[in-house]
Protein backbone atom coordinates (compact mmCIF):
# COMPACT_ATOMS: atom_id res chain seq x y z
CA UNK A 1 0.00 0.00 0.00
CA UNK A 2 1.26 3.17 -0.87
CA UNK A 3 1.60 6.56 1.52
CA UNK A 4 1.07 9.01 -1.33
CA UNK A 5 -2.60 9.32 -1.55
CA UNK A 6 -2.84 10.67 -5.00
CA UNK A 7 -0.55 10.88 -7.78
CA UNK A 8 -1.17 13.94 -10.62
CA UNK A 9 -1.44 10.98 -13.21
CA UNK A 10 -4.28 9.66 -10.88
CA UNK A 11 -5.99 13.00 -10.11
CA UNK A 12 -6.44 13.83 -13.57
CA UNK A 13 -7.89 10.19 -14.60
CA UNK A 14 -10.25 10.97 -11.96
CA UNK A 15 -11.23 14.29 -13.11
CA UNK A 16 -11.48 13.28 -16.92
CA UNK A 17 -13.85 10.29 -15.25
CA UNK A 18 -15.98 12.94 -13.92
CA UNK A 19 -15.82 15.21 -16.87
CA UNK A 20 -13.70 17.98 -15.52
CA UNK A 21 -10.69 19.82 -16.64
CA UNK A 22 -9.02 21.09 -13.50
CA UNK A 23 -9.35 21.13 -9.87
CA UNK A 24 -10.24 24.51 -10.00
CA UNK A 25 -13.29 23.56 -12.24
CA UNK A 26 -14.15 21.28 -9.38
CA UNK A 27 -14.76 24.28 -7.25
CA UNK A 28 -15.91 26.64 -9.21
CA UNK A 29 -19.51 26.91 -7.45
CA UNK A 30 -17.22 28.21 -4.12
CA UNK A 31 -17.26 31.83 -4.30
CA UNK A 32 -13.53 32.14 -4.88
CA UNK A 33 -13.50 34.49 -2.00
CA UNK A 34 -14.46 31.57 0.38
CA UNK A 35 -11.88 29.42 -0.68
CA UNK A 36 -8.72 27.97 0.89
CA UNK A 37 -6.67 31.31 1.39
CA UNK A 38 -3.27 32.07 0.41
CA UNK A 39 -0.93 31.41 3.33
CA UNK A 40 1.03 34.00 4.47
CA UNK A 41 4.17 31.79 5.66
CA UNK A 42 7.88 32.75 6.44
CA UNK A 43 10.57 30.70 3.75
CA UNK A 44 10.65 27.51 4.48
CA UNK A 45 13.63 26.09 6.94
CA UNK A 46 16.28 23.32 6.71
CA UNK A 47 16.01 20.46 9.02
CA UNK A 48 19.11 22.21 11.21
CA UNK A 49 16.78 25.45 12.07
CA UNK A 50 13.89 23.79 12.23
CA UNK A 51 15.34 20.93 15.12
CA UNK A 52 17.17 24.00 16.35
CA UNK A 53 13.94 26.32 16.72
CA UNK A 54 11.59 23.83 18.43
CA UNK A 55 14.39 22.67 20.83
CA UNK A 56 14.38 26.21 22.39
CA UNK A 57 10.79 26.13 22.50
CA UNK A 58 10.72 22.94 24.40
CA UNK A 59 13.57 24.17 26.63
CA UNK A 60 11.59 27.10 27.55
CA UNK A 61 8.98 24.47 29.31
CA UNK A 62 10.06 23.05 32.81
CA UNK A 63 9.58 19.68 33.45
CA UNK A 64 9.00 17.68 36.65
CA UNK A 65 11.98 15.22 36.11
CA UNK A 66 15.14 17.57 36.20
CA UNK A 67 13.43 21.03 36.62
CA UNK A 68 11.33 21.18 38.92
CA UNK A 69 9.91 18.97 42.36
CA UNK A 70 6.42 18.52 41.68
CA UNK A 71 3.85 18.54 44.66
CA UNK A 72 0.88 19.13 42.56
CA UNK A 73 -1.82 16.04 42.06
CA UNK A 74 -5.65 16.71 41.80
CA UNK A 75 -6.10 13.96 39.73
CA UNK A 76 -2.13 13.45 37.77
CA UNK A 77 -0.21 12.37 39.66
CA UNK A 78 3.73 11.96 39.39
CA UNK A 79 5.12 8.54 39.37
CA UNK A 80 8.11 6.80 38.56
CA UNK A 81 7.66 5.12 35.42
CA UNK A 82 10.27 1.54 34.77
CA UNK A 83 11.48 2.28 31.18
CA UNK A 84 10.28 -0.84 29.90
CA UNK A 85 6.47 0.70 29.76
CA UNK A 86 7.81 2.87 27.10
CA UNK A 87 9.81 0.73 25.45
CA UNK A 88 6.94 -2.00 25.28
CA UNK A 89 4.64 0.82 24.26
CA UNK A 90 6.94 1.58 20.78
CA UNK A 91 7.00 -1.45 19.70
CA UNK A 92 5.91 -1.56 16.00
CA UNK A 93 3.17 -4.12 16.26
CA UNK A 94 1.39 -2.24 19.39
CA UNK A 95 2.54 1.42 18.40
CA UNK A 96 0.92 1.29 14.92
CA UNK A 97 -1.97 -0.64 15.66
CA UNK A 98 -5.31 0.83 14.80
CA UNK A 99 -9.12 -0.70 16.16
CA UNK A 100 -8.74 -4.08 14.89
CA UNK A 101 -11.99 -4.14 12.93
CA UNK A 102 -11.60 -8.01 12.23
CA UNK A 103 -10.38 -8.80 15.78
CA UNK A 104 -9.76 -12.06 15.80
CA UNK A 105 -6.92 -11.40 13.42
CA UNK A 106 -4.97 -9.34 15.77
CA UNK A 107 -4.53 -11.92 18.99
CA UNK A 108 -1.69 -10.17 20.43
CA UNK A 109 -4.04 -6.69 20.78
CA UNK A 110 -6.79 -8.59 21.94
CA UNK A 111 -4.39 -10.62 24.78
CA UNK A 112 -3.35 -7.60 25.86
CA UNK A 113 -6.52 -5.74 26.07
CA UNK A 114 -7.65 -9.45 28.19
CA UNK A 115 -4.41 -8.80 30.26
CA UNK A 116 -5.33 -5.19 30.94
CA UNK A 117 -9.17 -6.06 32.12
CA UNK A 118 -7.97 -8.97 34.11
CA UNK A 119 -5.65 -6.61 36.25
CA UNK A 120 -8.93 -3.67 36.49
CA UNK A 121 -10.79 -6.42 37.73
CA UNK A 122 -8.08 -8.02 40.47
CA UNK A 123 -7.22 -4.06 41.32
CA UNK A 124 -11.08 -3.00 41.98
CA UNK A 125 -12.42 -6.30 43.36
CA UNK A 126 -15.05 -6.35 40.59
CA UNK A 127 -16.01 -9.08 38.18
CA UNK A 128 -15.70 -7.30 34.43
CA UNK A 129 -13.72 -4.43 32.45
CA UNK A 130 -13.66 -3.00 29.16
CA UNK A 131 -11.38 -1.95 27.30
CA UNK A 132 -10.96 1.16 28.62
CA UNK A 133 -12.33 5.14 28.05
CA UNK A 134 -10.91 7.98 27.39
CA UNK A 135 -9.86 9.19 31.16
CA UNK A 136 -11.46 8.95 34.50
CA UNK A 137 -13.89 11.65 34.05
CA UNK A 138 -15.35 10.05 30.51
CA UNK A 139 -15.77 6.73 32.55
CA UNK A 140 -17.63 8.35 35.47
CA UNK A 141 -20.03 9.98 32.91
CA UNK A 142 -20.52 7.07 31.09
CA UNK A 143 -21.20 5.01 34.50
CA UNK A 144 -24.62 7.52 34.71
CA UNK A 145 -25.51 6.16 31.01
CA UNK A 146 -25.11 2.40 32.38
CA UNK A 147 -27.08 3.44 35.65
CA UNK A 148 -29.71 5.19 33.35
CA UNK A 149 -30.21 2.58 30.88
CA UNK A 150 -30.44 -0.38 33.56
CA UNK A 151 -33.61 1.37 34.69
CA UNK A 152 -34.61 2.56 31.45
CA UNK A 153 -35.08 5.89 32.17
CA UNK A 154 -37.81 5.49 34.90
CA UNK A 155 -35.15 6.81 37.71
CA UNK A 156 -33.79 10.40 36.69
CA UNK A 157 -32.12 11.41 39.75
CA UNK A 158 -28.31 10.94 40.15
CA UNK A 159 -26.47 11.60 43.55
CA UNK A 160 -22.62 13.31 43.23
CA UNK A 161 -20.99 13.96 45.57
CA UNK A 162 -19.45 17.64 46.11
CA UNK A 163 -15.90 15.74 46.91
CA UNK A 164 -15.95 13.83 43.05
CA UNK A 165 -13.09 15.67 41.22
CA UNK A 166 -14.85 19.22 40.23
CA UNK A 167 -13.71 18.70 36.27
CA UNK A 168 -15.33 14.87 36.39
CA UNK A 169 -18.63 16.67 38.11
CA UNK A 170 -18.19 19.30 34.96
CA UNK A 171 -17.58 16.71 32.57
CA UNK A 172 -21.12 14.41 33.71
CA UNK A 173 -22.43 17.68 33.43
CA UNK A 174 -21.82 17.77 30.09
CA UNK A 175 -22.61 14.69 29.01
CA UNK A 176 -26.09 14.50 30.55
CA UNK A 177 -27.31 18.15 29.67
CA UNK A 178 -30.35 16.94 27.47
CA UNK A 179 -31.29 13.46 28.96
CA UNK A 180 -33.55 15.22 31.80
CA UNK A 181 -31.45 14.31 34.91
CA UNK A 182 -31.17 15.95 37.57
CA UNK A 183 -27.97 16.38 39.17
CA UNK A 184 -28.23 16.60 43.03
CA UNK A 185 -25.46 17.12 45.49
CA UNK A 186 -23.12 18.53 42.89
CA UNK A 187 -22.68 21.56 45.02
CA UNK A 188 -19.44 23.52 45.40
CA UNK A 189 -20.98 25.48 48.72
CA UNK A 190 -21.87 22.19 50.14
CA UNK A 191 -20.74 21.52 53.87
CA UNK A 192 -17.07 19.58 52.96
CA UNK A 193 -16.72 17.77 56.31
CA UNK A 194 -20.08 16.35 56.43
CA UNK A 195 -19.47 11.95 56.36
CA UNK A 196 -20.68 10.41 53.30
CA UNK A 197 -23.35 8.64 54.74
CA UNK A 198 -25.14 12.17 54.72
CA UNK A 199 -25.37 11.79 50.81
CA UNK A 200 -28.22 9.25 51.65
CA UNK A 201 -30.93 11.76 52.27
CA UNK A 202 -30.80 12.81 49.21
CA UNK A 203 -30.92 9.32 47.49
CA UNK A 204 -34.68 8.28 47.34
CA UNK A 205 -36.91 5.75 44.95
CA UNK A 206 -35.87 7.78 41.63
CA UNK A 207 -32.21 7.70 41.98
CA UNK A 208 -30.79 5.37 38.90
CA UNK A 209 -27.04 6.27 40.48
CA UNK A 210 -24.67 7.46 43.82
CA UNK A 211 -20.96 8.61 42.57
CA UNK A 212 -18.22 8.84 45.31
CA UNK A 213 -14.77 9.55 44.97
CA UNK A 214 -12.19 7.25 46.78
CA UNK A 215 -10.08 9.00 48.17
CA UNK A 216 -12.29 12.13 47.54
CA UNK A 217 -11.06 14.85 46.04
CA UNK A 218 -9.13 16.04 48.96
CA UNK A 219 -7.39 12.92 49.38
CA UNK A 220 -9.90 11.39 52.41
CA UNK A 221 -10.38 8.09 52.12
CA UNK A 222 -13.81 6.78 53.68
CA UNK A 223 -15.08 3.00 53.90
CA UNK A 224 -18.65 3.50 51.50
CA UNK A 225 -19.97 0.42 52.98
CA UNK A 226 -22.70 1.96 54.80
CA UNK A 227 -23.80 4.36 52.42
CA UNK A 228 -23.37 1.68 49.40
CA UNK A 229 -26.00 -0.28 51.57
CA UNK A 230 -28.36 2.50 52.14
CA UNK A 231 -28.35 3.13 48.43
CA UNK A 232 -29.24 -0.12 47.47
CA UNK A 233 -31.94 -0.45 49.78
CA UNK A 234 -33.10 2.48 47.72
CA UNK A 235 -32.85 0.39 44.36
CA UNK A 236 -29.56 2.81 43.47
CA UNK A 237 -26.71 1.42 41.99
CA UNK A 238 -23.05 3.02 43.54
CA UNK A 239 -20.30 4.14 41.22
CA UNK A 240 -17.03 4.63 43.26
CA UNK A 241 -14.21 6.93 41.05
CA UNK A 242 -10.90 5.17 42.56
CA UNK A 243 -7.53 5.93 42.23
CA UNK A 244 -5.78 3.18 41.23
CA UNK A 245 -2.84 3.10 43.64
CA UNK A 246 -4.36 3.72 46.15
CA UNK A 247 -6.30 0.44 45.86
CA UNK A 248 -2.97 -1.33 46.18
CA UNK A 249 -3.38 -0.48 49.72
CA UNK A 250 -6.71 -0.05 50.95
CA UNK A 251 -10.30 -1.93 51.05
CA UNK A 252 -11.41 -2.44 47.28
CA UNK A 253 -14.51 -0.73 46.03
CA UNK A 254 -15.66 -4.20 45.29
CA UNK A 255 -15.37 -5.01 48.75
CA UNK A 256 -17.54 -2.05 49.88
CA UNK A 257 -20.42 -3.75 47.66
CA UNK A 258 -19.69 -0.96 44.42
CA UNK A 259 -21.56 -1.53 41.16
CA UNK A 260 -19.55 0.07 39.43
CA UNK A 261 -16.08 1.43 40.00
CA UNK A 262 -13.98 4.01 37.53
CA UNK A 263 -11.14 6.02 37.78
CA UNK A 264 -8.37 7.60 35.53
CA UNK A 265 -5.39 4.94 34.71
CA UNK A 266 -2.72 7.60 34.28
CA UNK A 267 -1.18 7.12 37.83
CA UNK A 268 -0.20 2.97 36.27
CA UNK A 269 2.68 4.31 34.33
CA UNK A 270 1.57 6.46 32.10
CA UNK A 271 3.35 10.38 31.97
CA UNK A 272 2.29 13.71 33.06
CA UNK A 273 2.46 14.79 29.74
CA UNK A 274 0.56 17.66 28.49
CA UNK A 275 -2.65 16.65 30.73
CA UNK A 276 -3.32 14.04 28.49
CA UNK A 277 -3.70 11.48 26.54
CA UNK A 278 -5.01 9.27 29.66
CA UNK A 279 -6.93 6.62 30.23
CA UNK A 280 -10.31 5.96 31.83
CA UNK A 281 -10.70 2.42 33.36
CA UNK A 282 -14.43 1.35 33.80
CA UNK A 283 -15.39 -2.11 36.05
CA UNK A 284 -18.93 -3.57 36.89
CA UNK A 285 -20.79 -6.63 37.68
CA UNK A 286 -21.86 -9.17 35.35
CA UNK A 287 -25.51 -8.09 35.92
CA UNK A 288 -24.75 -5.18 34.34
CA UNK A 289 -22.52 -6.31 31.52
CA UNK A 290 -24.93 -5.48 28.61
CA UNK A 291 -25.51 -1.93 29.77
CA UNK A 292 -21.90 -1.10 29.50
CA UNK A 293 -20.31 1.12 26.63
CA UNK A 294 -17.14 0.25 24.71
CA UNK A 295 -15.83 -3.46 23.84
CA UNK A 296 -14.54 -6.35 26.13
CA UNK A 297 -12.33 -8.96 24.99
CA UNK A 298 -12.54 -12.67 26.16
CA UNK A 299 -10.52 -16.24 26.17
CA UNK A 300 -11.74 -19.30 24.22
CA UNK A 301 -10.71 -21.93 22.27
CA UNK A 302 -10.58 -22.29 18.62
CA UNK A 303 -11.01 -25.40 16.50
CA UNK A 304 -7.66 -26.90 17.41
CA UNK A 305 -8.07 -26.81 21.58
CA UNK A 306 -5.48 -23.52 21.44
CA UNK A 307 -5.82 -20.64 23.85
CA UNK A 308 -7.35 -17.54 22.30
CA UNK A 309 -9.09 -14.23 22.08
CA UNK A 310 -12.13 -12.93 20.87
CA UNK A 311 -14.00 -9.49 20.93
CA UNK A 312 -16.75 -10.87 23.20
CA UNK A 313 -19.09 -8.16 24.10
CA UNK A 314 -19.41 -4.47 22.21
CA UNK A 315 -23.69 -4.50 23.17
CA UNK A 316 -23.89 -0.71 22.83
CA UNK A 317 -21.65 -0.55 19.69
CA UNK A 318 -22.64 1.05 16.14
CA UNK A 319 -21.72 -2.38 14.48
CA UNK A 320 -23.67 -4.30 16.62
CA UNK A 321 -26.85 -1.41 17.69
CA UNK A 322 -26.60 0.28 14.29
CA UNK A 323 -28.81 3.49 14.75
CA UNK A 324 -29.33 2.83 18.34
CA UNK A 325 -25.73 2.88 19.70
CA UNK A 326 -25.17 4.48 22.93
CA UNK A 327 -21.42 4.15 22.50
CA UNK A 328 -18.83 4.63 20.53
CA UNK A 329 -15.34 4.31 21.44
CA UNK A 330 -13.71 3.00 18.87
CA UNK A 331 -9.88 3.00 19.18
CA UNK A 332 -10.32 4.63 22.22
CA UNK A 333 -7.00 4.24 24.50
CA UNK A 334 -5.78 0.91 23.72
CA UNK A 335 -2.29 2.15 23.52
CA UNK A 336 -2.36 3.74 26.68
CA UNK A 337 -4.10 1.10 28.21
CA UNK A 338 -1.33 -1.56 27.02
CA UNK A 339 1.09 0.83 29.41
CA UNK A 340 -1.34 0.21 32.01
CA UNK A 341 -1.14 -3.45 31.92
CA UNK A 342 2.49 -3.29 31.33
CA UNK A 343 3.06 -1.18 34.50
CA UNK A 344 0.97 -3.14 36.61
CA UNK A 345 2.47 -6.21 35.05
CA UNK A 346 6.37 -5.49 36.24
CA UNK A 347 5.16 -4.28 39.37
CA UNK A 348 3.60 -6.99 40.73
CA UNK A 349 0.80 -6.73 43.47
CA UNK A 350 3.75 -6.47 46.36
CA UNK A 351 5.44 -3.52 44.28
CA UNK A 352 1.95 -1.24 43.47
CA UNK A 353 1.29 -1.84 47.29
CA UNK A 354 4.61 -0.83 47.91
CA UNK A 355 4.47 2.45 45.91
CA UNK A 356 1.11 3.19 47.29
CA UNK A 357 2.50 2.79 51.05
CA UNK A 358 5.61 5.07 49.82
CA UNK A 359 3.03 7.56 49.07
CA UNK A 360 1.45 6.70 52.06
CA UNK A 361 3.76 7.50 54.35
CA UNK A 362 5.67 10.46 52.93
CA UNK A 363 2.46 12.39 52.50
CA UNK A 364 2.15 11.83 56.02
CA UNK A 365 5.49 12.95 56.85
CA UNK A 366 4.86 15.91 55.13
CA UNK A 367 1.40 16.82 56.76
CA UNK A 368 2.74 16.54 59.82
CA UNK A 369 6.11 18.96 58.92
CA UNK A 370 3.60 21.64 57.33
CA UNK A 371 1.23 21.27 59.97
CA UNK A 372 3.74 22.68 62.68
CA UNK A 373 4.19 26.04 60.58
CA UNK A 374 2.76 28.95 62.34
CA UNK A 375 -0.30 30.19 60.25
CA UNK A 376 -0.62 26.67 58.37
CA UNK A 377 -2.48 23.98 59.09
CA UNK A 378 -4.21 20.66 57.81
CA UNK A 379 -8.00 21.21 56.73
CA UNK A 380 -9.22 17.60 57.21
CA UNK A 381 -9.29 15.37 59.93
CA UNK A 382 -9.94 12.35 58.64
CA UNK A 383 -7.77 9.93 57.47
CA UNK A 384 -6.12 9.92 53.68
CA UNK A 385 -3.80 8.78 51.42
CA UNK A 386 -1.42 10.66 49.73
CA UNK A 387 -2.91 14.28 49.22
CA UNK A 388 -4.14 16.34 51.45
CA UNK A 389 -5.67 20.34 51.85
CA UNK A 390 -3.19 22.73 53.38
CA UNK A 391 -4.94 26.03 54.57
CA UNK A 392 -2.56 28.73 54.32
CA UNK A 393 -2.34 31.87 55.91
CA UNK A 394 -2.54 33.89 52.82
CA UNK A 395 -3.46 33.69 48.78
CA UNK A 396 -2.78 30.40 47.23
CA UNK A 397 -1.39 32.23 43.84
CA UNK A 398 0.87 34.07 45.89
CA UNK A 399 2.28 30.92 47.36
CA UNK A 400 2.91 29.38 44.32
CA UNK A 401 4.83 32.15 42.92
CA UNK A 402 6.96 32.22 45.89
CA UNK A 403 7.68 28.11 45.89
CA UNK A 404 8.43 28.30 41.87
CA UNK A 405 11.10 30.63 42.93
CA UNK A 406 12.52 27.37 45.24
CA UNK A 407 12.13 25.43 42.02
CA UNK A 408 8.90 24.26 43.77
CA UNK A 409 5.95 23.54 41.81
CA UNK A 410 2.76 23.87 44.59
CA UNK A 411 -0.12 22.08 45.04
CA UNK A 412 -3.58 22.47 43.46
CA UNK A 413 -5.64 26.33 44.17
CA UNK A 414 -9.10 24.73 45.72
CA UNK A 415 -10.13 28.07 46.44
CA UNK A 416 -11.54 27.91 42.27
CA UNK A 417 -13.43 25.01 42.50
CA UNK A 418 -14.26 25.55 46.54
CA UNK A 419 -15.02 29.26 47.59
CA UNK A 420 -15.28 28.10 51.12
CA UNK A 421 -11.58 27.07 50.55
CA UNK A 422 -10.04 29.93 49.40
CA UNK A 423 -6.56 30.27 50.77
CA UNK A 424 -6.33 26.51 50.55
CA UNK A 425 -3.57 24.11 48.70
CA UNK A 426 -3.80 20.78 47.59
CA UNK A 427 -0.75 19.10 48.30
CA UNK A 428 0.10 15.55 46.87
CA UNK A 429 3.38 13.44 47.39
CA UNK A 430 4.14 10.52 45.96
CA UNK A 431 7.50 8.26 45.65
CA UNK A 432 9.25 10.37 43.38
CA UNK A 433 9.93 13.06 46.72
CA UNK A 434 12.50 12.52 48.55
CA UNK A 435 12.94 13.84 52.23
CA UNK A 436 14.90 16.33 50.86
CA UNK A 437 12.07 17.53 48.55
CA UNK A 438 9.65 17.55 51.24
CA UNK A 439 11.95 19.20 53.50
CA UNK A 440 12.44 21.85 51.03
CA UNK A 441 8.46 22.58 50.56
CA UNK A 442 8.31 23.07 54.36
CA UNK A 443 11.20 25.48 54.50
CA UNK A 444 9.81 27.95 51.50
CA UNK A 445 6.27 27.36 53.20
CA UNK A 446 7.76 28.61 56.54
CA UNK A 447 9.43 31.52 54.90
CA UNK A 448 5.92 32.63 53.17
CA UNK A 449 4.11 31.93 56.22
CA UNK A 450 6.74 34.45 58.23
CA UNK A 451 6.70 37.07 55.50
CA UNK B 1 -39.74 -22.76 8.47
CA UNK B 2 -42.65 -23.14 11.35
CA UNK B 3 -45.12 -20.66 10.60
CA UNK B 4 -48.43 -21.98 12.62
CA UNK B 5 -51.71 -21.45 11.15
CA UNK B 6 -53.47 -20.13 14.10
CA UNK B 7 -51.22 -17.00 14.61
CA UNK B 8 -50.67 -13.63 13.39
CA UNK B 9 -47.88 -12.10 12.29
CA UNK B 10 -46.10 -8.39 11.85
CA UNK B 11 -44.04 -7.53 8.80
CA UNK B 12 -41.13 -6.94 11.33
CA UNK B 13 -41.32 -11.01 11.99
CA UNK B 14 -43.55 -10.92 15.33
CA UNK B 15 -46.53 -13.36 15.92
CA UNK B 16 -49.31 -12.55 17.67
CA UNK B 17 -51.51 -15.33 19.31
CA UNK B 18 -55.55 -13.59 19.15
CA UNK B 19 -57.30 -16.45 21.28
CA UNK B 20 -54.35 -15.94 24.12
CA UNK B 21 -52.65 -12.11 23.71
CA UNK B 22 -49.16 -13.84 23.73
CA UNK B 23 -46.41 -12.36 21.33
CA UNK B 24 -42.37 -13.51 20.28
CA UNK B 25 -40.61 -13.75 17.66
CA UNK B 26 -40.98 -16.26 15.00
CA UNK B 27 -39.17 -18.91 13.81
CA UNK B 28 -38.06 -17.32 10.53
CA UNK B 29 -36.91 -14.15 12.78
CA UNK B 30 -34.89 -16.43 15.31
CA UNK B 31 -33.46 -18.40 12.20
CA UNK B 32 -31.95 -14.74 10.74
CA UNK B 33 -30.26 -13.51 13.98
CA UNK B 34 -28.86 -17.11 14.65
CA UNK B 35 -27.61 -17.65 17.89
CA UNK B 36 -29.67 -15.40 20.48
CA UNK B 37 -27.06 -14.49 23.43
CA UNK B 38 -29.15 -11.98 25.63
CA UNK B 39 -32.66 -10.84 25.77
CA UNK B 40 -33.79 -7.78 27.43
CA UNK B 41 -37.60 -7.54 28.19
CA UNK B 42 -38.22 -3.48 28.04
CA UNK B 43 -41.90 -3.50 29.00
CA UNK B 44 -43.55 -4.62 32.42
CA UNK B 45 -46.64 -6.30 33.82
CA UNK B 46 -49.23 -3.55 33.76
CA UNK B 47 -47.90 -1.46 30.74
CA UNK B 48 -50.13 0.55 27.99
CA UNK B 49 -48.53 -0.10 24.99
CA UNK B 50 -49.29 1.18 21.59
CA UNK B 51 -48.82 -1.53 18.76
CA UNK B 52 -45.65 -0.92 17.24
CA UNK B 53 -44.12 0.03 20.50
CA UNK B 54 -40.13 -2.05 21.55
CA UNK B 55 -41.01 -4.07 23.83
CA UNK B 56 -37.71 -6.05 23.81
CA UNK B 57 -34.17 -5.83 22.79
CA UNK B 58 -32.62 -9.42 21.42
CA UNK B 59 -29.01 -9.90 20.77
CA UNK B 60 -27.52 -12.78 18.77
CA UNK B 61 -24.29 -13.17 18.12
CA UNK B 62 -24.71 -12.07 14.95
CA UNK B 63 -26.96 -8.51 15.74
CA UNK B 64 -28.94 -6.68 18.13
CA UNK B 65 -32.79 -6.18 17.26
CA UNK B 66 -35.90 -4.72 18.76
CA UNK B 67 -38.76 -6.23 19.20
CA UNK B 68 -41.97 -4.48 19.03
CA UNK B 69 -45.76 -5.34 20.06
CA UNK B 70 -47.65 -6.56 17.18
CA UNK B 71 -50.78 -4.55 18.71
CA UNK B 72 -51.83 -2.52 21.85
CA UNK B 73 -53.16 -3.31 25.12
CA UNK B 74 -52.16 -3.79 28.64
CA UNK B 75 -49.19 -6.38 29.29
CA UNK B 76 -50.90 -9.32 31.28
CA UNK B 77 -47.94 -10.78 31.91
CA UNK B 78 -44.36 -10.83 30.69
CA UNK B 79 -42.21 -14.11 30.55
CA UNK B 80 -39.49 -13.44 33.54
CA UNK B 81 -37.85 -16.64 32.88
CA UNK B 82 -36.76 -15.98 29.07
CA UNK B 83 -33.97 -13.53 30.07
CA UNK B 84 -32.01 -16.40 31.96
CA UNK B 85 -32.67 -18.84 29.31
CA UNK B 86 -32.55 -16.42 25.23
CA UNK B 87 -31.35 -19.52 23.77
CA UNK B 88 -35.26 -20.85 23.78
CA UNK B 89 -36.06 -17.97 21.75
CA UNK B 90 -33.82 -20.23 18.99
CA UNK B 91 -35.24 -24.23 20.23
CA UNK B 92 -38.92 -22.25 20.37
CA UNK B 93 -40.07 -19.23 19.40
CA UNK B 94 -43.46 -19.78 19.66
CA UNK B 95 -43.97 -22.03 23.19
CA UNK B 96 -41.20 -21.69 25.79
CA UNK B 97 -39.89 -18.16 24.20
CA UNK B 98 -43.45 -16.22 24.12
CA UNK B 99 -42.53 -12.94 25.53
CA UNK B 100 -45.34 -10.98 26.71
CA UNK B 101 -49.09 -11.62 27.06
CA UNK B 102 -51.31 -8.52 26.00
CA UNK B 103 -54.60 -8.16 27.37
CA UNK B 104 -57.68 -6.23 25.15
CA UNK B 105 -55.24 -6.47 22.19
CA UNK B 106 -56.31 -4.20 19.75
CA UNK B 107 -55.07 -6.27 16.42
CA UNK B 108 -53.20 -3.45 14.13
CA UNK B 109 -52.96 -5.14 10.24
CA UNK B 110 -51.65 -7.97 10.62
CA UNK B 111 -51.11 -10.72 8.44
CA UNK B 112 -52.24 -14.63 8.59
CA UNK B 113 -49.72 -17.51 8.27
CA UNK B 114 -50.68 -17.67 4.27
CA UNK B 115 -49.51 -13.90 3.50
CA UNK B 116 -46.41 -14.06 6.14
CA UNK B 117 -45.27 -17.52 4.61
CA UNK B 118 -45.19 -15.38 1.19
CA UNK B 119 -43.94 -12.14 2.50
CA UNK B 120 -40.69 -14.41 4.41
CA UNK B 121 -40.34 -16.26 0.89
CA UNK B 122 -39.85 -13.18 -0.78
CA UNK B 123 -37.63 -12.17 1.40
CA UNK B 124 -35.04 -15.35 0.87
CA UNK B 125 -35.37 -14.78 -2.71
Amino acid sequence: MTYIPISPRERDAMLETIGVKSLDDLFEDVPAKHRFPKLDLPPALTEMEVLDELSGLAQANENVHSDLISFLGAGAYNHYIPSVVDHMLRRGEFYTAYTPYQPEISQGTLQAIFEYQSLMCALTGMEVSNASHYDGATAAAEAVNLAFAQFRGKRRKVVVSPTVHPQYRAVIRTYTQGMDLELAGDDPNADLESSPENLQSLVSEDTCLVIVQYPDFFGRIYDYTKLIEAAHAKGALVCVVANPTALAMFKTPGAMGADIVVGDGQPLGIPLWYGGPSVGFFTTRKQYVHKMAGRLVGETMDSKGQRSYVLTLTAREQHIKRERATSNICTNQGLIALGTAVYLSLLGKKGLRQVAELCYQKAHYAAAQLSKIEGMGLCFSEPFFHEFALCLNRPVEEVNAHLLEHGILGGYNLGQDYPALKNHMLIAVTEMNTKEDIDALVEALSEVSHD
Amino acid sequence: MNIPTNLKYTKSDEWFDPATGAMGITDYAQSQLSDIVFVELLVEEGDTLEAGKPIASVESVKASAEIYAPAGGKVAAVNKGLADKPEAINSDPYGEAWMIQLEGAAEGDLMDSAAYEKYCAERTH
